[in-house]
């Protein structure tokens, strides 16, 4: 049959299904609001108390004043038993969140050094050249591996096993197994960076990782996976937040796209070029996305002591990001040897985006209103707006890149490195930042040594993923008007991007020194550095929960 | 025990529909397709030069999927026709690219396919395309203060040729331009592979 009448055909067939799910929702009622779901992650009680344990206590309390007092009416004070519970839950991940969160800091550090390395390496070609290990080609593949996988997986998997047993009410079961799962995934990427350097790699983007390694990840993270889905299992709270459906959603898709593209000896040729981008987006779309959005949908409320705004328009999110983000990747070859029909459909499918993102950034907005003022009181807060809007730029971005008029200018260049830059970094990577400042005083039981270097990181990050992304993408803009323009030679287009190369390395090199000084900070509290406590890191002041809260 | 079993499901079908169409529905339409008559396949050496080639990342900054000319001067710069399908069968992996750093690669043994010149670029690009930004490859040479017999000894611009010694390619360059060199999808593809429809490929700008 001609594909585009199997295309009309199917987009008419799911529309047909679209209308009987949409009717029987309304039925059911699914689509009545459901304030108790959106309050699931407070302490009966709590709503009203704001939280930020990366804050000092007059900090804390400035915050709570800024935020207002809580309703005496609805609010008297977190449950007792609840906050016991809690306590209960963060003690028993521990073990297994602080080692994802110390490899992620440890491969943030050295996957950011590749970086600075490499971006320097675009405007000085003839800098170390010497040894085979130091080319472009192989210290730019270290680096993403580094980040990508070493830190944004490390942390997205810490935060996750933490979130986890908080939002079920219940212990985490087989926290060994978890741990068994990071030290696996971790010798995965320690084998991964030391084969790029060797030359040993798979050829494609993202997927770089020799499939022999690349069954080490498949089996850690089964492991983690085994551990996450018994505590579902286990769980005492009435229903699943958000939150949790992303990351159970989220791990799972992880680990089958992973096996499924790199699956030795199937795809070849154009093929393996779509399943390479099919791989490639979802990375961004069905891990990194969804667990970041999934962290803001706990962290955020959290912190401001008032429940998301619509529990269904942040469920909407969930599955319009389930259906349509998994099929933009083909966006990527826009142009390029593969059927048309897949470049229109991924299109189409990235245009579609735009609904779940309006949903999350519609239900933020609401949630915040009146409150946006809160953000100069926290820091941790800062990050997670921050996080949350550039979720918002990237993601509209990436779907007017997607069309063809755009496309044509922007593939090939540099601009499409600073989109992924938005996305990787100006999100996922500043709300991972930001649920760490929250979850490491709980984790260790102490205040953070030094907050003011908390605001010194957000501002050298922020200011350096600005640098890097104005810069590289009016310069990648440029290099793709230059390319299209026939009467130009090509090294024009080379020479144009010159001066936005160097620009991406101040950039890059400000976000270098945002990591030192936060792995420093997480060092810092590690060794028990600072100032002692003066409080517990829970904020009530009830005698029997700081007991508790001291731990041990 | 229903709700995550619930979510779970919906969320394995909205990711089999998004592999049936990105993974499995090309792999149905492109598994017949061909090699072009004027297509050969790699030798061994140019199979060890795409290794050299994989290994140092040269697919981060080069492209080899020319365009239509609806989608840009590609041709105009002689990178070529625009690719299709039948081009990559031999291709393990894939290496389409996704950047232009540097020019597309797909016709390089067409517009340069002097020995010397490759040789001598790698080991500096500087002394044949000023301002380029590719790295020098010197570890991919030796230096030596004479050439034994069977060495490969380049001939560099005077300029950047190093005093009182010779550069001898060592084998991984010299499999390297083998490659290189073979790039050449300068062939005809017309009339395109299989009859039927579902291997008619999209070369012809994506409607």
């Amino acid at each position: 049959m001609d594909s585009a009448i199997l295309s009309l055909l199917g987009a008419f067939l799911l529309s047909i299904i679209g209308l009987f799910v949409f009717m029987w929702s309304m039925r059911k009622g699914l689509l009545v609001e459901n304030p108790k779901a959106a309050a699931a992650i407070f302490a009966s009680g709590e709503i009203g108390h704001t939280d930020d344990p990366a804050l000092r206590p007059e900090q804390r309390a400035a915050l709570q004043a800024a935020a207002g007092a809580p309703d005496p009416h609805i609010a008297h004070g977190p449950s007792a038993e609840e906050l016991a519970e809690r306590v209960a839950a963060d003690a028993s991940s521990r073990q297994p969140v602080l080692l994802f969160i110390a490899m992620a800091c440890l491969w943030l550090l050295v996957g950011s050094v590749f970086g600075l390395t490499a971006s320097l390496k675009l405007h000085m070609p003839d800098w170390l050249v010497g040894e085979a290990w130091q080319t472009f080609g192989r210290i730019r593949t270290m680096h993403l591996w580094g980040v990508l996988y070493g830190w944004i997986t490390n942390a997205a998997l810490g935060v996750i096993l933490w979130l986890m047993p908080r939002l079920m009410r219940t212990p985490l079961v087989h926290g060994c197994w978890a741990m068994a799962g990071g030290v696996l995934i971790n010798i995965a990427i320690a084998c991964a960076l030391l084969a790029f350097g060797a030359g040993w790699t798979a050829g494609m983007e993202y997927l770089e990782m020799p499939w022999q390694i690349g069954t080490l990840v498949v089996a850690g993270m089964a492991c983690v996976i085994y551990s996450a889905y018994s505590t579902v299992a286990q769980r005492k709270a009435e229903s699943l937040y958000v939150t949790s459906w992303y990351h159970l959603a989220a791990i799972l898709w992880i680990a089958l796209l992973f096996i499924v593209a790199k699956m030795p000896g199937v795809h070849y040729g154009v093929q393996q070029a779509t399943t390479n981008w099919w791989y490639g987006h979802n990375v961004l779309g069905l891990w990194f996305t969804p667990v970041s959005v999934g962290i803001i949908y706990y962290f955020l409320p959290k912190i401001i002591a008032r429940p998301i705004r619509s529990y269904n328009l942040s469920i909407l999110g969930f599955w319009t990001l389930a259906f349509f983000y998994g099929q933009v990747g083909g966006h990527h070859l826009v142009g390029g040897p593969v059927p048309g029909w897949l470049i229109t459909l991924s299109i189409v499918q990235s245009m579609m985006m735009i609904i779940p993102v309006a949903a999350f950034s519609i239900n933020m907005a609401h949630t915040m209103w009146g409150r946006m003022h809160l953000v100069r009181y926290s820091p941790t807060l800062r990050f997670m707006m921050f996080g949350g809007v550039m979720y918002m730029l990237s993601s509209l971005q990436g779907s007017f890149e997607a069309l063809r008029a755009v496309n044509q200018v922007t593939h090939f260049t540099h601009f499409t490195v600073a989109h992924a830059h938005l996305g990787a970094y100006g999100f996922v990577t500043m709300v991972l930042f930001g649920a760490i400042y929250f979850m490491m005083p709980r984790l260790l039981q102490r205040e953070w040594p030094f907050p003011r270097l908390i605001s010194l990181q957000f501002w050298l990050a922020a200011v350096g993923i600005t640098i890097y992304f104005v810069g590289l993408t009016i310069g990648g803009w440029l290099q793709g008007e230059y390319m299209l323009d026939a009467a130009k030679p090509f090294m024009d287009s080379v020479a144009v991007t010159i001066p936005y190369l160097k620009s991406r390395s101040v950039g890059g090199a400000l976000m270098l020194a945002s990591h030192l000084v936060f792995v420093g900070h997480v060092l810092a509290m590690a060794l028990r550095m600072g100032p002692a406590r003066t409080e517990p890191a829970m904020f009530t002041s009830n005698p029997k929960m700081m007991e508790l809260a001291h731990g041990e | 025990m229903e709700n995550e079993v619930k979510l779970a499901a919906g969320a394995m079908v909205t990711l089999a529909a998004a592999t049936a169409v990105l993974v499995v529905l090309p792999y149905i339409q492109v598994r017949d397709v061909s090699a072009p008559p004027g297509l050969k396949p790699y030798s061994a050496a140019e199979l060890r030069g795409r290794e050299v080639y994989i290994a140092n990342g040269c697919v981060y900054c080069h492209s080899q999927q020319p365009r239509d000319k609806s989608f840009g001067p590609d041709a105009e710069r002689g990178w070529g026709r625009a690719s299709v399908p039948g081009d990559y069968v031999f291709d393990k992996p894939h290496l389409l690219g996704s950047m232009r750093t540097g020019p597309d690669l797909f016709n390089i043994g067409v517009r340069q396919p002097s020995k010397d010149w490759q040789l001598g670029h790698l080991y500096q690009p500087r002394a044949y395309v000023p301002g380029s930004i590719m790295p020098a490859y010197p570890f991919l040479f030796e230096l030596k203060a004479s050439a034994a017999p069977g060495d490969e000894v380049l001939k560099l611009p005077p300029d950047f040729a190093p005093k009182g010694q010779v550069v001898v390619a060592k084998p991984e360059a010299l499999d390297l331009v083998k490659y290189l060199q073979a790039l050449n999808h300068s062939y005809p593809v017309l009339p395109p592979e299989p009859a039927g429809a579902a291997a008619k490929p999209a070369a012809a700008p994506a409607s």
